[in-house]
């Protein structure tokens, strides 16, 4: 039997897992998305505040899914509080499955991206005053297409 | 040998060695245990030797030729109908059709006898807990024709709750489409029953049959019911090969489904004549090494006995029960082991279904993890995904074994033991 130092179950991804960084929701998003992985039936949630100015000022996500999803939400969450909504942008997949660091088959990866899609819509889906996505108005930020 | 081993209906172990594939060793050197069977078996020796005869010796298209090999290949192609049809006992060779699996089978009864038969307001009964391809191609029916779905429900622990039946018979159902064997719980469902009740109800039946002509022993004509589908990857023999099986007075009713070559008569620039059965349902080139493999398949099942094979796998399902309940945590899905084939599918606490089966995995098993093709059934059962273990003839008590093991192991790992 191989020894459980599972590079993909390796500490720190299961200390995001079980300790979560921001899990839960924000007291005043600005913009927000859901989606899931049908196949598997993980979903994110993530919930941002961000200033006139595109500075991420708070940032939440929340969830139900296996470790690698859950894990890479919390690592997607940690590493763009307090940053801008330029630098989501240019924040590439490739970038993603790099900051999760374990190495992951294709059908893994899908579930440490579904977090990374997640942000890379929320930033255009401002949300209304109720908390509730708008109607398709295009954001502040909904300059150009990403 | 200790007085203490139990009596086995078969040999798993002189099986195994038919099956190259259970030999390989993974991740450096871990045995493989295959516990994927409901997604599709392993195939023994035999049937891979007789697809290599087939393209070495014997390979030409069927019902075409005049030559010698065209004869060949013909031959071998309808010795494997008699074969199929032998073997669920269907009573004329013409009821039994070649598809490319059960899915092919099941779309193509929606399309032709669903075409044909079913108008606005008209209803289809199906379950909660058919796998998509017997949900989807009804689904896309009820939208064309503006008929009605209806479901008989499950009981908690993943059984047709069969009191609701006659209520929803009384609203006269044009057809019932139920699987014999749920792929995901594993209960074995009483298709003759429902087929008598379908049956006096002016209903007529269809079964997914994906799960049980495998593991048990198949009769049409006991059963009962009117359409019944199955494929040849489950059960020993190539991908891409499937029966459906029809009774002939309907198949002979209903419109051809593809339209080509080897389903007509006589083609005119604008019209055709069908062919009969059951040439009249295999449009085109047929799968016909993939058909011949399933023949080959089918002897290897008749020489073991599928009474036998249910036997066995339910030893198989009572010791998985015995022993994934004493892992803590483990929530087993659907009903005791007396009504079920011989798939396992459990949730363990606080560990998602993919993650327990990457760390299974490591240990070289074999199990599925998800909603295994059967979403609305996941939901009613309460969970996203499900781990699954699906046992075949060829598994042993050492590998049941082995997998409660691993998930004591996969507790460790996510700290949770």
């Amino acid at each position: 039997m191989p020894e459980p130092e599972d590079e993909l179950y390796q500490e720190n991804i299961l200390e995001h897992y079980e300790e979560p960084y921001h899990r839960g929701h924000g007291a005043h998003p600005t913009h927000a998305h859901e989606d899931d992985n049908p196949l598997c039936g993980d979903v994110v949630r993530i919930e941002l505040a961000v200033d006139p100015a595109g500075a991420i000022k708070d940032i939440y996500f929340d969830g139900d899914g296996c470790c690698i999803s859950q894990a890479a939400a919390s690592m997607l969450v940690e590493r763009f509080d307090q940053k801008s909504v330029e630098e989501v942008k240019q924040f590439t997949a490739e970038d993603m499955l790099r900051l999760f660091g374990a190495k992951l088959t294709p059908n893994r990866q899908k579930c440490c991206l579904l977090s990374w899609r997640v942000l890379q819509s929320a930033i255009y889906s401002p949300v209304a005053n109720n908390g509730q996505p708008t109607s398709d108005q295009p954001s502040a930020q909904k300059q150009r297409s990403p | 040998m200790s007085t203490l081993a139990p009596v086995l209906p078969l040999d798993p172990e002189t099986l195994r060695e038919d099956f190259p594939i259970l030999s390989v060793r993974l991740h450096g050197d871990v045995p493989l245990v295959y516990l994927d069977n409901a997604a599709t078996t392993q195939r023994p020796r035999q049937v891979i030797q007789s697809l290599v005869d087939v393209y070495e010796k014997q390979y030409a298209n069927v019902h075409r030729g005049i030559h010698w090999l065209s004869d060949q290949s013909t031959d071998l192609y309808e010795e494997a109908r008699e074969k199929a049809r032998a073997f669920i006992n269907a009573r004329h060779r013409e009821e039994v059709i070649f598809t490319y699996g059960t899915t092919e089978g099941i779309n193509l009864v929606a399309r032709s006898w669903g075409g044909k038969n079913v108008g606005a307001g008209d209803e289809i009964l199906l379950t909660e807990m058919e796998h998509h391809s017997n949900l989807v191609p009804w689904q896309q029916l009820a939208q064309e024709r503006g008929a009605v779905l209806r479901h008989i429900p499950i009981t908690d622990d993943g059984r047709l709750a069969m009191d609701a039946l006659p209520a929803l018979l009384s609203r006269r159902p044009k057809l019932v489409a139920v699987a014999a064997v749920s792929n995901v719980v594993g209960t074995i469902n009483p298709v003759a029953e429902i087929a008598r009740q379908a049956h006096a109800a002016g209903a007529l039946v269809l079964v997914d049959a994906a799960q049980s002509v495998p593991h048990l022993p198949t009769d049409v004509q006991a059963l009962g019911v009117d359409f019944l589908a199955f494929s040849g990857h489950k059960m020993l023999g190539p991908s891409g090969v499937g029966i459906l099986y029809g009774r002939r007075e309907l198949l002979d009713a209903m419109p051809p489904f593809l339209g080509g070559g080897s389903m007509i008569r006589r083609v005119k620039l604008d019209t055709f004549e069908p062919a009969e059965l059951p040439a009249k349902f295999e449009a085109g080139t047929p799968p016909i090494v993939p058909a011949i493999g399933l023949g080959t398949a089918i002897d290897y099942l008749h020489a073991i006995g599928l009474e036998r094979i249910h036997e066995y796998e339910r030893m198989l399902t009572i010791r998985a029960h015995q022993v994934l309940q004493s892992v803590g945590g483990v929530r087993l899905l659907g009903p005791a082991p007396e009504h079920k084939a011989g798939i396992v599918s459990f949730t363990l606490e606080g560990i998602h279904a993919h993650d327990v089966a990457q760390i299974l995995d490591r240990h070289g098993i074999a199990a599925r993890a998800g909603h295994h093709c059967a979403m609305p059934l996941h939901k009613r059962l309460g969970t996203n995904a499900s781990v699954r273990a699906s046992f075949y003839f060829y598994n042993t008590l050492a590998e049941v074994e082995q997998l409660a093991a691993a998930l004591v192991e996969t507790k460790r790992v996510f700290r949770k033991a």
